[in-house]
């Protein structure tokens, strides 16, 4: 069979979402960096300046993803597992400390953040192993193959990032939706749940509410199916866990990411040091109300009081200049291209690319949530982008070459069989 | 269940986030007050307040540059304090007292911490302001007074205090609000509208540009300066009449209302109510509660009006018509009105109402109360309509004149002696005093001064007022509008031809001025104080009352003097020099001029606290 166009077929609603989005974002970048004095929208020395350089860059970007016969991803997915992993390890050697983290090459005086990328070759390899015909998710083997694909780049990130990192995790949501055995969520979803309740509630009280519910739950089960001894284990091993949970909030946890769970609970903050960054970014967010103080007019924004608000914090733009309604507005259209993604994975012919699909809508949907739960006390600080909205290249080309080949790979369908 | 689990989390995700964000954007509004505190400041720019003139267009009260050190304590960083204060000239104490007091009201909002640098203080403290972050100079305008006269009628301004603040919005801390006098009646035509900026601040603090290009700023309006109906020139001749007297004067412009002078002594310099030590002396003042300089007795000072009260019962006699003016009454020495009850009165014979008033009878004028009231069937009946006609003289109640100071003297009626007298059985003899300005009646200088030119004018006044002119209002209709008394005009000239004959052969004779014809009528008024407990009788009061020139009156006058004895010995010559003064701008009665101007009454004032018993009325 003959293949047939890929502009024919591709998905406009992804890209219109997409385009949308990638406006809007840059917008809210030009309030948040607008200097005093007048310049130039196209300005190279300006934030918004680059911004627009990104989004040009990136367009031949997309258009070479979408060129590429839609088999190479696949093919060489491992190829590319391989770089991402050699150009994380290059970090040790040659990597750029800003603001802390190594996370950064510089290269002629752009840097490049390759964990960004390592993302979508994370998600190729991924998607290659589970779409082998002899992988099964309910084995242990093929499970802990699974897990080392995508532990490797994790811990290797989790060295300089602790927020990329823990998108990684997100990922477990794939391997659900592939057939992996329902236990690892309700335990890995039992364990977070436990982990706050403990320092938010004296030990003894959690550990009298889990012999209530396990008391109840042995009670109430068909005699049958009544485990005594699966229920001690069960008990025990939340008991160690709560009472761990001090000693890891003590001695592993560092100073800022104690800080950081002590803001979100609102315990002892100090407003002017790290309680500053939640209180600011609330403060724009919250003054906003139904539609906002108009594009530009942002106080907050104008008088630059909320920190990085043109990356991390570029939301609190929105909420601030276009209120409540523009902040559903943007809102939605996250979640629509979300949906959208999933959609269009599940309708997918091949198992490589519903899965590849998926890692994608997880991996964008992690960051949109992360990002946004953590500027209204929803969830601690984890510094990690708004896809598409933030400003810096890395994120801007890896979201959209992650995006792209999705794109590519959906509008390819039609030549699978 | 695994296709849905992603989506389903997705949406709820989003459901959550807009809750939050509804909750946040929405129904906690407190956001967008945080977020002007941190982002928006607000500037004001005080315009400069009104001047005041007096009626000859004489510059009374200007303005001075004054600078105030403000504060805003969440911006104060690490100062050298100890140069800091020496700078200022305060102690470390008191600059961290002065911090705390600062941020109890706001760590965010400005404060004023130290007041009204002088030009010398702000030149060595702008020098180095730059140093001491937290810390910005306010220019404001002070009084800047060209007379040293008339305090009580200027008031002063002070700073508002906290409850001003909560009352009225307008006032921000470290504001200056009029206080007292024409300052306080008409501070919202002097002190203008203050121009508001606001401007939008960085997260460090630095004003980056006028917020949303200045569409909220607005641009101070200038006070407007006020005509006062004094003249300086009679004030301050008031003024000094009274040095070493206690009391007070007021004059007044009988066919306006015009209050030419209004003197209270004693008095003092209203210069030291400004600047830095304002508070210091404002408290020497109010502490002083023998001399009470700052008790203004042309307005305040109530007491029983005497003689001159008699004026009153003439005119209700003939207005009554229960006497003309040939009617006569014999007098012995005094009036007797029932069981062993006798007023003493220094004459003798028989007394018509022009010798009556001339002579000031008490005889006379206790048979024409005895008439009035005895008119109607009732006593009560008849109380009421004479306190109707003292009432429409302005008496017995406020008047309603443009100064906060006031009293409301008193005039009973039949309701008043109802409750002192439950079982009935009063009748015009029980309260016979009131014929002779004794008894239960009582008036302020001013109410004094307002009867005697609604007689002037033969049957109406205007209220009395301090105001000529707004620079561009019109003064309030209640001080152009005519107040018609009860008692008609004809029988105004029989009473007018009395006090006439009081400088002409009556009690008031030895003060007669060559050339001006002046209405008149002495007054003397029992007083009472309590030294340790013990009710004392002190010297009489000295009263007078005038008008002049007779058939064109220009001038009404009030005078009164605590402890001056006998009417004609200190009040009459006082009147007559302040009218002499007004007609005439010279005085050619210098000898009786010097002995006002240097008499003294201080060793009768001594006596009250001396601890030595005394004699009085010598």
């Amino acid at each position: 069979m003959k293949n047939q166009s890929v502009t024919n077929n591709i998905d406009w609603i992804t890209i219109l979402l997409f385009i949308i989005l990638v406006i809007m974002g840059w917008l809210n970048i030009y309030s948040a960096s607008l200097p005093l004095e007048e310049t130039s929208i196209f300005d190279i020395d300006q934030i918004y300046g680059k911004q627009i350089l990104f989004i040009c860059l990136t367009i031949p970007l997309v258009l070479v993803v979408l060129t590429v016969d839609a088999k190479i991803y696949e093919k060489y997915a491992f190829v590319f597992y391989i770089i991402g992993l050699v150009s994380l390890l290059g970090l040790f050697v040659f990597g750029k400390t800003i603001k802390g983290q190594t996370n950064w090459y510089s290269i002629g005086g752009f840097t490049l953040q390759p964990s960004e990328f390592v993302k979508t070759s994370t998600a190729l390899l991924l998607a290659k192993y589970l779409s082998d015909v002899q992988v099964n998710l309910k084995n242990f083997n093929d499970q802990l193959k699974a897990f080392v694909i995508m532990g490797v780049p994790l811990l290797l990130i989790l060295v300089h990032d602790t927020g990329t990192a823990m998108i990684f995790v997100a990922l477990i949501f794939v391997l659900y939706r592939e057939g992996l055995p329902s236990w690892y969520l309700w335990t890995g979803f039992s364990a977070i749940l436990l982990f706050f309740m403990a320092l938010l509630i004296e030990p003894h009280f959690v550990l009298i509410i889990a012999f209530a519910i396990i008391s109840i739950q042995f009670l109430l089960s068909k005699r049958i199916n009544r485990n005594p001894i699966a229920s001690a284990v069960i008990f025990v091993l939340i008991a160690g866990f709560t009472y761990s949970v001090d000693f890891v909030y003590d001695n592993v946890l560092e100073a800022h990411q104690k800080d950081r769970i002590n803001v979100l609970f609102g315990e002892n903050v100090d407003l002017k040091n790290e309680g500053y960054n939640l209180n600011q970014s609330m403060i724009a967010i919250g003054s906003g109300g139904w539609f906002g103080k108009g594009f530009l007019e942002g106080t907050q924004t104008k008088g630059g009081f909320v920190p990085e608000q043109h990356t991390d914090y570029i939301f609190t733009t929105v909420g601030e200049e276009w209120g409540f309604v523009g902040a559903i507005v943007v809102i939605a259209l996250f979640i629509s291209l979300f949906l959208r993604i999933i959609y269009l994975a599940e309708n997918q012919k091949t198992k490589f690319s519903r899965v590849y699909g998926y890692c994608v809508a997880t991996f964008l949907f992690a960051h949109f949530i992360v990002n946004i739960s953590m500027l209204i006390r929803l969830f601690p600080t984890i510094g990690v982008p708004l896809p598409f909205f933030s400003y810096g290249g890395s994120s801007l080309f890896a979201f959209s070459i992650l995006l792209f080949i999705f794109i590519k790979m959906d509008a390819n369908k039609v030549n699978e069989w | 269940m695994r296709k849905i689990l992603l989506p389903s989390l997705i949406i709820v995700s989003a459901i959550l986030i807009v809750a939050r964000l509804f909750y946040l954007q929405i129904i906690d509004d407190s956001f967008i007050k945080k977020s002007d505190n941190n982002a928006i400041k607000i500037k004001y720019d005080y315009p400069e307040r009104g001047y005041m003139f007096d009626r000859n267009g004489v510059l009374l009260v200007a303005n001075q540059p004054s600078y105030d050190v403000m504060v805003i304590p969440k911006d104060v960083k690490e100062i050298d304090v100890p140069e800091f204060c020496k700078l200022l000239k305060i102690t470390e104490e008191e600059y961290r007292t002065k911090i705390e007091k600062a941020t109890v009201y706001s760590p965010r909002l400005p404060s004023v911490f130290l007041p009204q640098l002088n030009k010398k203080e702000y030149a060595g403290f702008q020098e180095k302001i730059r140093k001491y972050q937290g810390f910005y100079i306010q220019k404001r305008s002070l009084r800047d007074y060209q007379v040293n006269a008339a305090a009580n009628v200027f008031g002063y301004i002070a700073q508002v205090n906290d409850a001003i603040i909560k009352k009225n919005p307008y006032y921000k801390s470290g504001d200056l609000i009029g206080k007292q006098g024409v300052e306080e009646v008409y501070e919202e035509f002097l002190r203008g509208t203050k121009g508001v900026k606001y401007i939008q601040k960085d997260r460090f603090n630095r004003d980056i540009g006028s917020y949303k290009e200045g569409i909220y700023d607005t641009i101070a309006i200038q006070g407007e300066d006020v005509t006062l109906s004094l003249d300086i020139e009679l004030q301050k001749y008031g003024e000094a009449l009274m040095i070493n007297k206690r009391g007070g004067i007021v004059a007044l412009e009988p066919k306006t209302g015009e209050i030419l002078a209004l003197v209270s002594a004693p008095s003092y310099d209203p210069a030291i109510l400004v600047g830095r030590d304002r508070s210091k002396n404002y408290t020497k003042l109010s502490k002083d509660t023998l001399a009470m300089p700052l008790f203004d007795r042309g307005l305040l000072a109530e007491y029983p009006p005497g003689s001159p009260f008699k004026i009153m019962t003439g005119l209700i006699g003939l207005q009554e018509e229960v006497i003309d003016e040939n009617t006569t009454f014999h007098c012995s020495h005094g009036f007797s009105y029932g069981r062993g009850a006798f007023m003493k009165c220094h004459d003798s014979g028989d007394n018509n109402l022009h010798t009556g008033i001339a002579h000031s009878c008490n005889t006379y004028f206790a048979n024409v109360f005895k008439r009035t009231i005895d008119k109607y069937p009732k006593p009560g009946y008849g109380v009421d309509a004479w306190s109707n006609h003292l009432k429409s003289f302005g008496l017995g109640n406020f008047m309603g004149y443009d100064l906060p100071a006031g009293r409301k003297g008193h005039i009973p009626d039949s309701r008043y002696y109802t409750r002192w007298y439950p079982n009935g059985g009063w009748r015009s003899t029980t309260i016979i005093s009131n014929s002779i300005g004794q008894g239960e009646v009582s008036t302020t200088p001013i109410q004094l001064a307002n009867m005697m030119a609604a007689v002037a004018n033969e049957g109406y006044y205007y209220t009395p007022h301090i105001i000529k002119k707004i620079k561009s209002h019109t003064i309030d209709k209640k001080y152009t509008t005519k107040h018609v008394t009860t008692v008609d005009k004809q029988y105004f000239k029989p009473v007018i031809e009395g006090l006439f004959g009081v400088y002409n052969e009556g009690t008031a004779r030895s003060l007669k001025v060559e050339g001006i014809d002046i209405c008149g009528k002495t007054g003397t008024a029992e007083n009472f104080t309590k030294i340790n407990g013990v009710r004392t009788q002190l010297q009489d009061h000295s009263i007078f009352v005038a008008f002049a020139p007779k058939d064109n009156p220009k001038i009404a006058i009030a005078v009164f003097i605590e402890n001056g004895y006998w009417g004609a010995r200190w009040a009459g010559p006082i009147a007559s020099l302040m009218i002499e003064k007004y007609l005439r701008g010279k005085i050619t009665r210098t000898d009786l001029e010097k002995r006002m101007l240097e008499g003294s009454l201080q060793s009768e004032y001594a006596k009250v606290t001396s601890g030595q018993p005394f004699k009085i009325n010598q």
